[in-house]
């Protein structure tokens, strides 16, 4: 942990939407490892954009207009000589609304890993039930692997497409909204999970709410209107918020 | 197929605007009741106009069917079956062998469906995942305009324009299965473009997202998550695809050479000329004395033809999976 190199470094980070939209402004941001890294802010102030410029999903938006760089372990994503499939491997994405894949959850957590050409059995099996397990789910889904993904619960589906993230062993984790629709008590479970995983992985997180984002996060960036507003530590950031715009808004003043 | 839910969904929809609109008023009691009365009594006759509509589309199918089956059984009853299904159709000298339309109207739509169907598929793809928006701009136009396309203008086309292009290939005619099902198959792509890319565009955003964000790649994306998803309305574009191929006539009348003969079994049974069971009837209908044996027999075509399309669809409804199940039907 000695080392002071940032997992992720966003540097004067600009996109702008096929249809004009300035969706983000200059951004700048580092992530360190193992760190849960909180993204907040109002809705359209470029969180889900940002999370999806980090591994690339945003090559798919047509006419999207990007300038500046993400480095990645130090070396920049955008680079043409970048494999996008493998950047996506290891910064993985888990999305606000929960989608299972068609098929059984098996087949959901091993979509990836077989994708990548992984065929051996024992070490799927072993992926799978090690995935399900950090992802809090083995015990709710170990007795049904083989029925279909669509049969799972809300949270349960929410924890499924944690665990098939997981099960590729990225190195960093996009979360754009995880508990989104899930009652308190998945709410718990996921939270509870996530400070067992930062051990092993860095973080990336949109969060539900300004009070989830105060109970999990390591650090936090405010995002408004597509900038970064201020980044701090949790203490500072959500106790003593230097600038006005921040105080307001985790105050509750506006948003 | 849903003719008979959708009549309620719109009985539905005029009763709640009525209601909506009386609803709030301020009217006195008596002419509250008098608006009611007018209400029920258009609902009334708007929902007995359209329950007509629907059982008119059953008496009619049914008419249909019983017209087919008395002017078509004498073949059925007056012919051996073994001479029925005989290797010669001669009708001048009393020889109804239907077997060389019906291998002729199988080998042109089987022709038309390997052509057509990874074509269609295929260019659907490219549509619905692959082509950047100014090309599916330049390409959908050019698809609804091959919809639009009169089939006898394509089976001319196929007449001056491919049949040439066949004989000097080594055919002994231009006039072939395959020149036939060539035609058909461009026939029915834009059936199975437009229902297939229906299909994919249904597929919701979240399985394309899903899976690349879990290192698939956009190829694997397409055949591992978005077409399994899209299975059902891709084997209705197909289903639908092939009725199209079935059914059509007049096209495949000008260019398949109309010889009602068996062509040898292979590949080179698309190369030579055929006869389809439609194009029989059409050519022959208007020779033929009404009531005479070659009358029964053209109708007892149109019974085989109208068995082997409904199979199809009953196959097809089987392979959606809905396995024939309705909606509940709808009651205010």
């Amino acid at each position: 942990m000695s080392n002071p190199k940032p997992k992720l470094s966003i540097q004067n980070l600009f996109f702008t939407y096929g249809d004009e939209t300035e969706a983000l402004r200059n951004i700048n941001l580092d992530i360190m490892e193992n760190e849960l890294f909180i993204l907040f802010g109002p809705s359209r102030s470029g969180k889900s954009t940002l999370l999806r410029l980090m591994n690339r999903l945003s090559d798919l938006s047509e006419g999207g207009q990007r300038q500046g760089k993400i480095l990645f372990n130090g070396s920049g994503i955008f680079s043409r000589k970048v494999d996008v499939i493998n950047l996506r491997r290891r910064i993985s994405m888990v999305f606000a609304i929960p989608t299972p894949l068609p098929g059984t959850i098996y087949d959901n957590l091993t979509y990836g890993l077989k994708m990548a050409g992984m065929r051996d059995k024992a070490t799927l099996d072993e992926r799978v039930a090690r995935s399900l397990q950090q992802a809090a789910l083995w015990d709710e889904v170990k007795d049904r692997l083989h029925t279909s993904a669509f049969a799972l619960s809300g949270g349960q589906k929410q924890r499924l497409c944690l665990a098939r993230s997981l099960a590729l062993e990225p190195e960093v984790i996009l979360l754009d909204n995880p508990t989104s629709g899930l009652d308190p008590i998945s709410t718990t479970i996921v939270e509870q999970s996530l400070h067992e995983l930062k051990q092993q992985y860095t973080i990336i997180m949109v969060p539900h709410s300004v009070q989830q984002a105060a109970r999990v996060a390591d650090k936090a960036a405010f995002l408004l209107d597509g900038q970064v507003i201020e980044v701090g530590r949790q203490k500072d950031l959500f106790v003593n918020p230097k600038d006005q715009r921040t105080e307001d808004y985790v105050t509750g003043r506006f948003g | 197929m849903n003719e008979h839910n959708r009549p309620h969904t719109s009985t539905e929809g005029t009763s709640m605007k009525t209601r909506e609109a009386s609803g709030p008023s301020k009217m006195t009691a008596r002419s509250l009741w008098e608006n009611l009365k007018d209400q029920s009594a258009s609902e009334l006759i708007i929902e007995n106009l359209i329950r007509l509509s629907g059982i008119s589309v059953i008496v009619v199918v049914t008419l249909i069917f019983f017209f087919l089956l008395r002017e078509g059984s004498a073949a059925f009853l007056d012919i051996p079956l073994r001479q029925l299904f005989g290797s010669r159709w001669y009708p001048i000298e009393g020889l109804f062998g239907l077997w060389p339309l019906m291998v002729g109207s199988f080998w042109v739509t089987i022709g038309a469906v390997v052509i057509a169907v990874p074509l269609g598929l295929t260019t659907a793809i490219y549509l619905g995942e692959i082509a950047p928006l100014w090309q599916r701009e330049i390409l959908k136009p050019f698809i609804e305009v091959l919809a639009g396309i009169p089939s006898i203008v394509l089976g001319f086309l196929g007449w001056v324009a491919l049949a040439p292009i066949i004989q000097n290939l080594g055919a002994p005619s231009g006039l072939t299965a395959f020149t036939g099902s060539f035609i058909l198959a461009y026939m029915s792509l834009p059936t199975i473009i437009s229902i297939t890319e229906d299909a994919l565009y249904a597929v919701p955003k979240e399985y394309r997202d899903g899976s690349l964000a879990l290192g698939a790649t956009q190829w694997q994306t397409i055949w591992r998550v978005v077409l399994p998803a899209a299975r059902s309305g891709i084997v209705m574009a197909i289903m639908l695809g092939i009725g199209r191929a079935i059914g059509e006539t007049m096209a495949v009348m000008l260019v398949t050479g109309n010889a009602a003969n068996i062509p040898e079994f292979g590949f080179g049974a698309l190369f030579q000329p055929i006869r389809t069971m439609t194009a029989t009837i059409a050519a022959e209908m208007g020779e033929v004395a009404q009531g005479s044996l070659h009358y029964n027999v053209l109708f007892g075509i149109g019974i085989v033809l109208f068995v082997v399309t409904s199979g199809i669809n009953l196959l097809a409804t089987r392979l959606v999976g809905g396995r024939g199940k309705r909606r509940p039907g709808g009651r205010l």
